[in-house]
């Protein structure tokens, strides 16, 4: 799904714009744990989150995350943008909750992602 | 190549803000050096872990890199208080983080799993009341 089709869909607002439009995200991750993002994501894969701290744009350096969206419309902190502009990670706003905008991006066509046995 | 110390730093108990700073450095060196992506992302992975564990966890400690031409070691060591049950702290879920951590999304009991997983060979030195000495290892 490239990220052109994602912004309607979801309503985004862009507050850090790194990349262009045809970016091709293969999956995404609904998520509030860090640890189980870092266990579980790849590369290309959206990161849909209620967490608004710097360590969401860490975790997503870490691994190779090269966009977020924060639900429900909460806004990060200052110091949350400011890193993902340092780091050139995308960051979006969504007013959608989260069960939402996860139903609207599987039924627009992007898969789970391979979850390894723990 | 002898194996080469890359980076050491001294984490602080509790120090949130900077929670991160340490890996997101060493990925920067490891690109530079021009590790593989798969690899390095695997060696930061550890690293973050470590780190926050550090901060999350300890008295405070320091994180030490070592890298050769058929290894990346990565050393964890803090000045206590120990775990406790290390059989329990491998348990996935389980978590001796208070609510403030958990807020920030960490304390999740998967820290040490992810630590595993990403490595080729762990060791850990360890007990109550001890000091914390972490070996993570990532062959290239």
């Amino acid at each position: 799904m490239k990220l052109a089709d994602i912004i309607p869909l979801l309503q985004l607002e862009p507050l850090v714009v790194i990349d262009d439009l045809d970016f091709e995200v293969e999956t995404a991750c609904g998520c509030d744990l860090m640890s189980d993002v870092l266990a579980f994501s790849q590369e290309k894969t959206l990161l849909l989150t209620g967490l608004t701290n710097p360590q969401v744009v860490r975790t997503a350096e870490m691994t190779d995350i090269k966009f977020i969206i924060f639900v429900r419309g909460k806004r990060p902190q200052e110091e949350t943008i400011e890193l993902a502009r340092e780091k050139g990670i995308n960051l979006y706003l969504s007013p959608k909750p989260m069960f939402e905008c996860c139903g609207l991006l599987y039924q627009g066509g992007l898969s789970s992602e391979k979850i390894r046995r723990i | 190549m002898q194996e080469k110390l890359i980076l050491q730093n001294k984490i602080a108990k509790g120090d949130f803000a900077r929670g991160g700073e340490t890996s997101s450095n060493l990925k920067e060196l490891l690109r530079k050096l021009g590790i593989q992506s798969d690899k390095n992302r695997r060696v930061t992975i550890v690293t973050y872990e470590l780190e926050m564990n550090i901060i999350i966890h300890s008295h405070g400690g320091e994180i030490q890199v070592y890298i050769s031409s058929e290894k990346i070691r990565v050393v964890a060591a803090d000045t206590g208080p120990g775990i406790e049950d290390l059989e329990k702290a491998f348990q996935p879920g389980y978590s001796t983080a208070d609510d403030e951590v958990r807020d920030m999304g960490f304390g999740a009991g998967m820290g040490l799993n992810n630590i595993k997983h990403y490595s080729d060979e762990l060791e850990i030195e360890t007990g109550p009341g001890q000091e914390t000495k972490i070996v993570a290892t990532v062959y290239l």
